[in-house]
């Protein structure tokens, strides 16, 4: 059968065929173009798209995040640094289940309920393949457990990063202030491209107010990594700038001694150089450790530090307000003068004074009454019945403007962030905050530093240089120098080269020496801390009354609860003829003025001349053997 | 002293063949991650192969029609052989281990079903009656349906389309053509149920590779990536960043047309397409060159075959085909493949030199 049919499919066939080859050539070729189109497609029309992807797929940027400026003190002390700690990072799509692998890091080096939740929220704002952090700062046995596991956690990093540290803790933290992680608010206002890899930034303080200063610049690599995610090799790198040195004007030595001399007690103590506003010292009691904030406080010992009656986290230098107290006399004293009224006029005390016309008796300090005193006699044993007379005739207008030309009331300007005005009270704030008039009677409170008038420490360190200056006023700062990283320069900052005009036209001479007599004459109110002085103090005691005593009352101590104590405060300058150093004191309900707070005064002023002293030393012994 | 008439070759042919299967030796070389030793064993394949060429290209096509129906039977024997006896390798059981060699008994039916089809229609009258059209689908089918229990879906594929071939080209009617297309359709249900998961998650991809990138979409998205970014003028050879750093699975092998359309642009493409139809193109000359139905028959058809060996190769790495396991003829690694095709073409040659002897 096969043999009969084999001659005619010959026969039949090759056309039939042959015109089917044809049909199948053309339509290979119809799929050949397809495939062209396909290809021409993906590779021209489409190739900046897959070219990205191609990149994205293989390059990956990879920020390096800037070192962060050192703070030094003035003689070069490191007040805030940068040292190597380990954390755990968690690249979230290498991670196979999320629940598994916190469960085995909690059991290999402990993880905080706060920890996972953070954890959590991040994981939400974050692409999946961007680390995210898991555990930061973790101690020499954790880093050693997990290093040793890491294998069995893919995508969980140990890393080590620097982390911002500060080695003198409490002594310098309110001026320091602190660095934290950034919040979502602070994320919102920033940069993004400033902050690449920054994972902190300045809070409060000077690492608030220098914070475009001590960032640097982040640098990039250009890593290539292969389809496990693995860095192969980093292409290119671009250098990240580190921030700048920042040399404060702060001596820490002579933190330390104001520290000390504070003790336990709640205040301040601010020290200006007169000449050119350097702030020497800056302290506030109590303080707080910013390296608790560095990682994120937790809320608790946040809530802690905050609830706390004794307020740790404010910086009592620049934000508490306070009655300045008897320290304004020297001011309104010059003002006296300026009215033109004789410093020879005398004004007797009684131990007490009472307006015309009125039987309210305004009580001096001293019971038994000061007899006749003229100014510099009341400047000297503070009388406060001289001054309520020279309040009197002065008016509330007169002792405002003198008082706000010596800065009180008024921002210093000091380099510190969300520094508080104070307030110096005039009729017309009465009337318009309160909508009372203005009393006789509220001259005579103001008059002696009370009432109304509400000044910080830092402003009665700058009404102290201003004295000092014999009326020249000075701008206080806390930054000295700036050292560009790269460069090596040292910039100084800018201080106006051209010296202020003086706030009062005539001489201050006459009210420094009753100052120098609260000092060092045998009637001085202060004249304990001015005892066997090598160098010439000029001061002023203050007392603030923290509740009002009734007519009919006594202020006794002892049976006052201690929160209710007066505040005490001094101001002083040294030495009187050229000097170098202004001080204000305040002790909150430290009593008396001259018990609680002069002695600190000199104790700091002794360390900052027996340094000085020190330093003429050594520069004389180079002179004589160099 | 011997010119390629007496040995039965065809110079052109050949010398396209030559330079397509050195091309690949190259990008293999460059998608083994630079490996020597995988290049030198491909190259060691393709002699291997040539020389298999030259022996087939010897046989007389009368010999080869005679010879179909007992290499049909021999390669079923085989078939049944590896799902009782064979060797897995991959998950799948595609091995007869005959100890001196192992050897794939899908690939031989890979040459011998369109050969024993060509056999069985130019028994008949041409074009095929019904009943010679069925008994082709069943030729066809039979080892099919035993390649696919392996399982290897892309050689079955490839065998039904091989075997239709021959059935298109012998002039099967038009509306006979409907009537297996509306079987088709009609039985595409049935089949679909019958696919794995992930075989049915490849067809699926295929319309959104997006969808899920690190999963099934995978090959595709970083096929398409390779290429993409290839531009017109490629990365350069050994300079392909998705190749190289491993984000194309399966480089070598299904996947290594990704590497060299990544690694020679729009330009190599062009230029590999034109080498494929080229040699396609000559072979359909040659068909239609030859005097006797059966050569011109096994020739188109293995032409043919071959072509959609590319085009669905092609299709699957550019992302129009689902992903199915077809090499890239001639240039993915792998010897089995190599020597088929190789043989194949010997045939063709063969055939082709003898045209006359056969009227």
């Amino acid at each position: 059968m096969a043999a009969n049919e084999l001659p005619s499919s010959r026969a039949v066939a090759p056309e039939t065929v042959r015109r089917r080859i044809r049909i199948a050539a053309v339509l290979a070729l119809t799929l050949s173009l397809i495939l062209i189109w396909r290809f021409y497609s993906l590779q021209v029309l489409q190739y900046e798209r897959y070219q990205t992807l191609s990149l994205d797929n293989h390059i990956r940027m990879q920020a390096v995040p800037p070192v962060r400026g050192l703070i030094l003190d003035r003689n070069g002390v490191v007040l805030a640094q940068n040292t190597a700690v380990h954390i755990l990072q968690v690249v979230p799509e290498k991670v196979h289940d999320i629940e598994v692998m916190l469960q085995a890091v909690d059991e290999l080096v402990g993880l905080s309920t706060a920890e996972v939740e953070a954890f959590r929220s991040r994981l939400k704002k974050h692409p999946a393949f961007e680390k995210v952090l898991l555990k930061a700062r973790l101690d020499d046995v954790q880093t050693a457990t997990f290093a040793v596991n890491e294998y069995r956690l893919p995508g969980v990093t140990l890393e080590a990063v620097l982390h911002r540290d500060y080695p003198q803790g409490s002594l310098v933290s309110h001026v320091l202030g602190y660095v934290g992680r950034i919040s979502e608010s602070e994320e919102a206002m920033i940069d993004p491209s400033a902050y690449q890899g920054v994972r902190s930034i300045g809070k409060i303080g000077i690492e608030k107010q220098y914070e475009d200063l001590l960032l640097g610049r982040p640098g990039f690599a250009q890593v290539e990594i292969d389809a496990h995610g693995r860095t192969l090799r980093t292409i290119s790198r671009n250098s990240a700038i580190p921030g700048n040195t920042l040399n404060l004007t702060l001596d820490a030595d002579l933190q330390r001694i104001a520290r000390e001399a504070l003790g336990n007690r709640r205040g301040a103590v601010v020290a200006i150089a007169p000449s050119n506003g350097e702030v020497l010292t800056m302290v506030s009691s109590p303080s707080f450790d910013p390296n608790l904030f560095v990682d994120g406080i937790d809320q608790q010992t946040y809530d802690a530090l905050r609830g706390l009656e004794d307020r740790p986290l404010v910086n009592r230098a620049l934000y508490g307000r306070y009655a300045p107290g008897s320290t304004i006399k020297p001011v309104i004293a010059q003002a006296i003068l300026d009215a033109g009224i004789s410093p020879q006029e005398s004004v007797y005390c009684p131990g007490w004074y009472t307006l015309p016309d009125s039987t309210r008796r305004y009580r001096c300090w001293k019971k038994t009454g000061h007899g006749p005193v003229n100014l510099h006699g009341a400047v000297e044993q503070s009388c406060d019945v001289y001054f309520y007379e020279m309040g009197r005739r002065l008016g509330i207008e007169a002792m405002a403007e003198v008082l706000t030309r010596f800065g009180l009331g008024t921002v210093t300007g000091v380099d510190l962030p969300d520094e508080p005005d104070g307030l110096v009270p005039t009729p017309q704030w009465k009337r318009a905050t309160r909508n009372e008039s203005w009393y006789p009677g509220e001259d005579l409170i103001t008059v002696i530093g009370q009432g109304f008038l509400m000044v910080t420490p830092m402003q009665l360190a700058r009404m102290t240089a201003t004295l000092a200056n014999r009326g020249i006023p000075v701008q206080p700062r806390i930054l000295l120098s700036k050292e560009e990283s790269l460069s090596g320069e040292t910039l100084s900052s800018n201080v106006s080269s051209q010296p202020a005009k003086p706030v009062v036209e005539a001489s201050l001479d006459r009210v420094i020496q009753s100052m120098t007599a609260v000092m060092h004459s045998p009637r001085g109110t202060a004249r304990a801390s001015g005892r066997r002085s090598p160098y010439q103090i000029a001061g002023k005691t203050g007392t603030a009354q923290v509740i009002g005593i009734a007519q009919d009352e006594e202020y006794d101590e002892s049976v006052i609860p201690e929160k209710f104590h007066d505040h005490a405060l001094f101001i002083a300058f040294a030495p009187v003829d050229k000097p170098q150093i202004a001080i204000a004191v305040v002790v909150e309900n430290g009593g008396s003025g001259a018990k609680a707070a002069a002695p600190i005064a000199r104790k700091v002023m002794d360390r900052f001349f027996q340094k000085k002293l020190q330093r003429a030393a050594v520069v004389r012994k180079r002179h004589v053997f160099g | 002293m011997f010119s390629g008439r007496s040995l039965h070759l065809d110079g052109p042919l050949l010398i396209a063949l030559v330079f397509l299967s050195a091309l690949g030796l190259v990008v293999i070389f460059s998608a083994s991650g630079e490996n020597w030793d995988v290049m030198l064993r491909q190259g060691v394949r393709l002699g291997v192969s040539l020389v298999a060429m030259l022996i087939l290209a010897q046989v007389p096509p009368e010999t080869l029609r005679r010879l179909s129906p007992h290499l049909f039977v021999i390669g079923l024997v085989a078939l049944l052989g590896v799902l009782v006896i064979g060797v897995a390798a991959k998950g799948a059981q595609r091995w007869l281990d005959l100890g001196v060699v192992r050897f794939q008994p899908s690939e031989l039916m890979k040459l011998a079903v369109p050969m024993a089809v060509a056999w069985l229609l130019t028994r008949g009258r041409l074009p095929p009656s019904f009943t010679m059209v069925m008994a082709a689908l069943m030729v066809t089918l039979i080892p099919a349906g035993l390649v696919v229990i392996q399982p290897d879906l892309g050689t079955a594929i490839m065998l039904i389309v091989s075997g239709m071939i021959v059935v298109f080209l012998a002039g099967i009617r038009w509306h006979h053509i409907m009537m297996l297309l509306a079987a088709l359709a009609a039985s595409a249900p049935f089949l679909w149920s019958r696919l794995d998961g992930y075989q049915q998650q490849r067809i699926l991809t295929l319309f959104d590779p997006f969808a899920d990138p690190l999963g099934s979409g995978y090959q595709t998205i970083q096929a398409q990536i390779a290429i993409g970014s290839a531009g017109i003028w490629g990365k350069g050879w050994l300079e392909g960043s998705q190749s190289h750093l491993e984000f194309i699975p399966e480089r070598s092998t299904d996947f290594i047309f990704a590497v060299f359309a990544e690694e020679f642009g729009l330009i190599g493409v062009l230029m590999l397409v034109l080498l494929y139809v080229f040699i396609v193109g000559r072979c359909l000359v040659m068909a239609y060159h030859t005097r006797d139905t059966y050569s011109r028959l096994l020739i188109g058809a293995l032409a043919l075959t071959f072509f959609f060996y590319l085009f669905v190769n092609l299709g699957m790495v550019s992302g129009i085909l689902p992903i199915v396991g077809v090499p890239l003829p001639l240039i993915s690694y792998g010897g089995t493949s190599m020597l088929t095709l190789m043989a194949g073409f010997g045939m063709i040659m063969g055939m082709h030199a003898r045209r006359r002897l056969m009227t």
